[in-house]
């Protein structure tokens, strides 16, 4: 037990843990000291300011957020002296802020604008600052960039350094030069940038924001000659509730089907749909793959395989391993390949000619806007994704079109493409992909199902950063004779800090694995760049709670089980790695530059 | 291989690639180039394995770590109170007068460049000016001259 | 003026070069023994915040861990300060017998000298003296080594904070305090950082005794001191005083006849009026009757030709460009602080604005990260409350 402290905060003892700061020993009483730079998910800064406190007897205010305890402090968060300096440092952020709320994209979620809101910053003597000089990156497919927001807390960057290991935004200049900055200040298309949007969702302000194609989509639902479809992903139906006032963890998939018909889309599909057919695909070709390693020596397909569902780790992947591209799956993520088989498959089906339809996914997730726009993402013949939203733009839509969301009824997604399982509910956590995939192989090659109790292989589930786990695969059916005995070496990672230590061991020779699940966000898309803000690992676990509960009470909770992935199969892919899936389904990869 | 990444790799061999060898390497680029290109920084970047954007964010913090193309001398003129009281401005007018150039700009013969700086830690003998690593105090208007004519000589 | 009022003191740049005798003399020491005498001297840090030299040797020797490091900290950026070039010109050896000595109790193998890019050319002649330095560290049976760390034009690295984090190939940004290098330093190790004066004392002090050291100055402001003297004065250039000075017999000495102001401590200091001359002592904050003003030896004088709203404007742009930018309170106060006087004077604003500007230099100083920030409010309000009509008309 380490050594307790004893304090006193606005007069009421508290005893806290040696190295607690005061700013969490404030929160174990339930005061509230407000916050800008800092962030649960990230190192203290203490640039902000605006979590100053008064210390009694000392002339100085000190950072909350930065400062440890110490024993027998008497700290005030209200005193005289700390609202007045307090409304000066809100002060000054507005007076190098462009503050027209009205016209910013985080207007009514915004913590400056919630603390200007609190501290009733009406008047504004200081001179402004902010006189337009700023520049706006909107060239991004994902994100726009506005300077003119930003209050300069390092948020980003300690996110895209720490979190992703990515390294797109770095602050530059000092003084009242400093500003956040990529690589020569180059637009965000231009460089690194892995599109995750974690950057967003961890930006306090409208400096960092998705691109949205929200006006796009009412346009194309608009027009009586389009058949809009859209899909959407797994995470949505966990995240979307909190952006309606409901709570962190609520499953709305009823909901959220039904609102979509309302919004007047034409089909309503399920990215769950494709996320199976990925497990079919990838799994297979992870079989194919030990086979032809272990048995055959033929290592043009390298072990271990790594998955290729979160286009953000596709992207950093591509810039960061240009010489191991032959590891990553070359399967699409469920939304390409949903698309691909959108524009042909399904229209078909209902007989629409492609040209005319319009595809929109719902995504917990900024990469995939990208992902839409790769130029490779055509195979039917026209892009196969046209828009994707976030589910914060969902969201937006359904307010707009004045939905009572809490008041829906539940209802079911069109069919066909339509339907899914449990395993393809939890790709949206990390370890979901992992444990999909092993339910589906383990049954392939034993005939049996994979030995964890109600299929929960708990030991990929969580939130830890890099966890292993391997299967003892005995008993196999004849097909699978050289896997008698073996143990298949899996890891998951989340978070691209995370998938860089992996992937650097790996490239070492330091680990020996048959199969990596990487996703580019912490928590994997649950808590995705598109997800509702804010987003820490209270909020990730209850999200997660919510997809295990979900693939719980599915009927079907193995991928191959998906009878409408049995159906396609039969009637228009053949099989895994077929033909028509090679040319669908999976895709290839690039080389990118290093800045 | 271009001769940025020659400079850069034989600044990495005398240094090594350890983050606390960033300054020192970018101070070895610039006392060769004058300035950091995008190319310097990609390859220290690359070599030291961290980001590029961090590369330029740190060396654009130093004011003397300038990213624009510079000329091969350059001058900075102390514009800090004292030299400010002792007549910098004089002083910067008759530098702009023998270089025909404005303050931030490169001749176009790329031999100087002249900028300004705060305190050089010459203050009982301002106005001062360095250039690149040559300090030169008390100046007169006459004096600036005598140096520019001497530089242009070299 | 040049009446010789203030006793002129040879210390530091005494013409003596027995590094070989006095280092083996002491390295024969305790630490203890060595620490005592420091604290027993009363030196406090000549880099402006004026620590306790003992204290902080003392507090770094007793952290635990492998690897400690000193650092000598010659970024010297404050304006009006050029006194540490000078030492480092022409008594570079007491330095490094500081900085060695300082190694030797503490426990660290390794010094740095981070010297500030303006000072490049002292980079040749100083390499040379290491060398030497570490011929006689090697006689002597010492392995403590000494490189010379570049900087490249940065005021606030001489924040010390700051420094590490420029040794560390970053960003010159403060870091949160505490820790104090003294217990996570340079690479998160314990370190010493002190000023090159403060090292060129421990000379003085290791050598003739902290007596001698002592009998200088006054109560808990002890010892000689380094000023850099520039401005309005006929007689500019660097000088040993003691501490305790009363600024009338500083401008009695330095002045020209129609000294006006004088500003302690560069820009991070404080403006003094003629009127206060009298009452205003150099020292550290103390006991002493009366202002006591502490400076790094930065001493600026102005005559009436001088427009005190030029000085200050001119500090604001120091500031407003050599702020690290990280925190709001100084990155976007400078910029207020400087629009705002410009704002004034142009009769955009009210001269009652000048109170607001008041109050938020106050704010800065509560609540800027680091010293830098911390500090404008001492010149700032200094000068806007003793000069107010320049600042107006
Ligand atoms: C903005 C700022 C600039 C500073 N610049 C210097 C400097 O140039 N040289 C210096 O010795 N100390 C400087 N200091 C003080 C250092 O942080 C530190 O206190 C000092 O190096 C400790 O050495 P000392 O105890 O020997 O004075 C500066 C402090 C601040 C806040
Ligand atoms: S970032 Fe926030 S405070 Fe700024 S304009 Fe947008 S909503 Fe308003
Ligand atoms: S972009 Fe957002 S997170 Fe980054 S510094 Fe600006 S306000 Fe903070
Ligand atoms: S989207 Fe991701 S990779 Fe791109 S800047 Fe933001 S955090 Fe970095
Ligand atoms: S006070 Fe100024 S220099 Fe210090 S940390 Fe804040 S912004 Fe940087
Ligand atoms: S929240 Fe503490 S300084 Fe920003
Ligand atoms: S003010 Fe110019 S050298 Fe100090």
């Amino acid at each position: 037990m380490s050594k307790m402290v004893n304090l006193k905060i606005n007069g009421i003892d508290v005893s806290v843990e040696a190295g607690t700061t005061i700013l969490e020993a404030a929160e174990k009483l339930k005061i509230k000291i407000p916050v800008l730079c800092y962030h649960k998910d990230l190192c203290i800064a203490g640039n902000c300011r605006v979590c100053v406190v008064e210390v009694v007897g000392s002339r100085k205010l000190v950072a909350a957020c930065a400062t440890p305890v110490n024993e027998g402090l008497e700290i005030l968060t209200n005193s005289l002296l700390v609202r007045n300096a307090r409304k000066d440092i809100i002060e000054l952020l507005l007076s190098e802020h462009n503050a027209d709320c009205t016209k910013c994209y985080r207007n009514g979620n915004c913590e400056l604008q919630d603390l200007a809101a609190e501290y009733k910053i009406t008047n504004q003597d200081f001179i402004d600052l902010a006189h337009g000089t700023y520049t706006i990156d909107d060239l991004s497919p994902s994100i726009v960039k506005d300077d003119s927001r930003c209050i300069r807390c390092q948020r980003c960057v300690r996110t895209c350094t720490e979190l992703q290991s990515v390294g797109a935004l770095s602050v530059a200049h000092k003084g009242s030069e400093m500003k956040i900055s990529t690589f020569f200040d180059r637009n965000i298309r231009e460089v690194v940038c892995t599109n995750c949007g974690q950057c967003v969702i961890h930006c306090p302000t409208g400096a960092l924001v998705e691109k949205t194609y929200i006006e796009r989509v009412w346009d194309a639902i608009a027009d009586p000659t389009k058949h809009v479809v859209v899909q959407t992903a797994t995470a949505v139906r966990i995240g979307l509730g909190e952006e309606l006032e409901l709570d962190a963890g609520s499953r709305v998939t009823g909901k959220m089907v039904s609102a979509l018909k309302r919004l007047g889309f034409d089909s309503v599909l399920d990215t769950d749909f494709t996320a199976d057919l990925t497990i079919m695909e990838e799994g297979t070709e992870l079989l194919h793959r030990l086979k032809a390693n272990l048995v055959e020596g033929d290592t043009s397909e390298p072990l271990p395989l790594t998955t290729s569902c979160s286009p953000g780790w596709v992207k950093f992947f591509e810039h960061t391993f240009p010489d191991m591209l032959d590891h990553m799956s070359t399967c699409k993520s469920p939304q390409q390949m949903f698309g691909a088989l959108a524009k042909t498959y399904f229209a078909k089906k209902i007989e629409v000619d492609p040209e005319n339809m319009v595809s929109v996914s719902i995504m917990p997730c900024t990469a995939k806007k990208y992902e839409a726009d790769r130029p490779e993402m055509r195979d039917s013949g026209q892009k196969d994704v046209d828009y994707v939203l976030t589910t914060r733009e969902l969201a937006v839509m359904i307010k707009q079109a004045g939905i009572q969301f809490s008041d829906l009824p539940e209802e079911k997604y069109d069919s066909i493409m339509g339907q899914s399982t449990g395993a393809a509910v939890i790709f949206g956590a990390t370890g979901g992909v992992m444990e999909a995939a092993l339910r589906t192989a383990y049954e392939i090659v034993t005939g049996r199902e994979v030995p964890f109790e109600n299929l929960n292989i708990t030991p990929v589930r969580g939130l830890e950063g890099v966890r292993e786990a391997s299967v003892k695969i005995e008993n196999v059916l004849p097909d699978w004779k050289f896997l008698e005995g073996a143990e298949l070496k899996c890891c998951v990672a989340h978070g691209l800090a995370n998938a860089r230590k992996v992937m650097e061991k790996v490239q070492n020779k330091e680990v020996e694995y048959h199969f990596i699940e990487i996703m580019a966000c912490p928590g994997g898309c649950l808590g995705g760049g598109g997800q509702p803000i804010p987003t820490n690992d209270e909020i990730r676990k209850k999200r997660m709670d919510a997809i295990y509960e979900e693939d719980a009470n599915m009927t079907l909770r193995k991928s191959h089980e998906n009878p409408e992935v049995v159906q396609i199969y039969k009637e228009f892919l053949g099989e895994p790695l077929g033909k028509e899936s090679h040319k669908l389904l999976h895709t290839e990869y690039f080389e990118r530059q290093r800045y | 291989m271009t001769d940025i990444q020659q400079l850069v790799g034989e600044l990495v061999k005398k240094h090594g690639t350890k983050r606390e060898k960033l300054l020192p390497i970018l101070q070895g680029v610039i006392e060769k180039e004058r300035s950091l290109s995008d190319y310097a920084m990609i390859e220290i970047a690359k070599q030291l394995g961290i980001s590029a954007a961090d590369v330029y964010g740190t060396a654009t913090f130093y004011s003397f770590m300038d990213t624009e193309p510079r000329g091969e001398n350059i001058i900075r003129v102390c514009k800090t109170i004292t030299c400010f009281m002792k007549g910098k401005n004089q002083i910067l007018l008759a530098l702009e007068d023998a270089l025909k150039i404005k303050l931030g700009e490169t001749t176009p013969d790329k031999k100087f460049t002249l900028l300004e700086t705060n305190c050089l830690g010459w203050c009982h003998k301002a106005p001062a000016m360095l250039i690149n690593d040559e300090i030169y105090t008390d100046l007169t208007i006459e004096r600036v001259h005598e140096i520019i004519g001497e530089y242009k000589n070299k | 003026m040049g009446k010789n009022m203030l006793k002129r003191i040879d210390l530091i740049f005494k013409n003596e070069h027995d590094t070989d005798e006095i280092l083996s003399k002491i390295f024969k020491r305790s630490n203890d023994d060595l620490i005592n005498d420091l604290i027993g001297s009363g030196l406090k840090g000549r880099g402006g915040a004026g620590f306790p030299t003992g204290l902080k040797w003392k507090l770094t020797s007793e952290a635990k861990d492998d690897e400690k490091y000193v650092i000598c900290n010659a970024d010297e950026g404050e304006p009006g300060t050029f006194k540490d070039r000078e030492i480092l010109t022409q008594v570079p050896h007491k330095v490094l017998t500081g900085m060695a000595v300082c190694g030797r109790i503490i426990g660290a193998k390794k010094g740095f000298i981070y010297l500030r890019g303006e000072y490049n050319f002292l980079k040749p002649h100083l390499n040379e003296e290491i060398d030497k330095f570490h011929a006689i560290l090697k006689k002597l049976g010492s392995d403590f080594r000494i490189e010379i760390f570049s900087g490249s034009g940065a005021y606030i690295c001489g924040e010390e904070s700051s420094l590490m984090e420029s040794m560390e190939g970053k960003r010159g940004e403060p870091r949160n305090k505490p820790p104090f290098p003294t217990e996570k330093g340079y690479l998160g190790k314990p370190t010493v950082i002190n000023n090159v004066e403060t090292l060129a004392h421990a000379w003085t002090i290791f050598k003739y005794g902290p007596k001698k050291f002592r009998d200088l100055g006054v109560q808990d402001s002890r010892g000689s001191k380094l000023f850099s003297v520039s401005g309005d004065t006929p007689i500019a250039g660097i000088y040993e005083l003691e501490l305790g000075m009363s600024l009338q017999d500083f401008v009695d000495d330095f002045g020209d006849d129609d000294c006006k102001a004088v500003q302690v401590g560069g820009a991070a200091g404080f403006c003094v009026p003629r009127k206060k001359f009298r009452e205003t002592a150099i020292g550290y904050q103390g006991k002493l009757t009366g202002i006591s003003l502490p400076t790094g030896g930065s001493m600026m004088l102005f005559n009436s030709s001088r427009s005190m709203y030029n000085v200050l404007k001119n500090y604001l742009e120091f500031f407003e460009e050599e702020s690290c930018g990280q925190c709001t309170p100084c990155r976007v106060g400078c910029q207020q602080l400087l629009e705002g006087i410009e704002a004034v004077k142009r009769g955009e604003k009210h001269q009652h604005y000048l109170n607001k500007l008041l109050r938020l230099s106050e704010t800065m100083k509560m609540t800027a990260k680091c010293g830098l920030g911390q500090s404008v409010a001492n010149s700032f309000s200094s000068i806007v409350e003793n000069f107010r009509e320049e600042m107006i008309y």
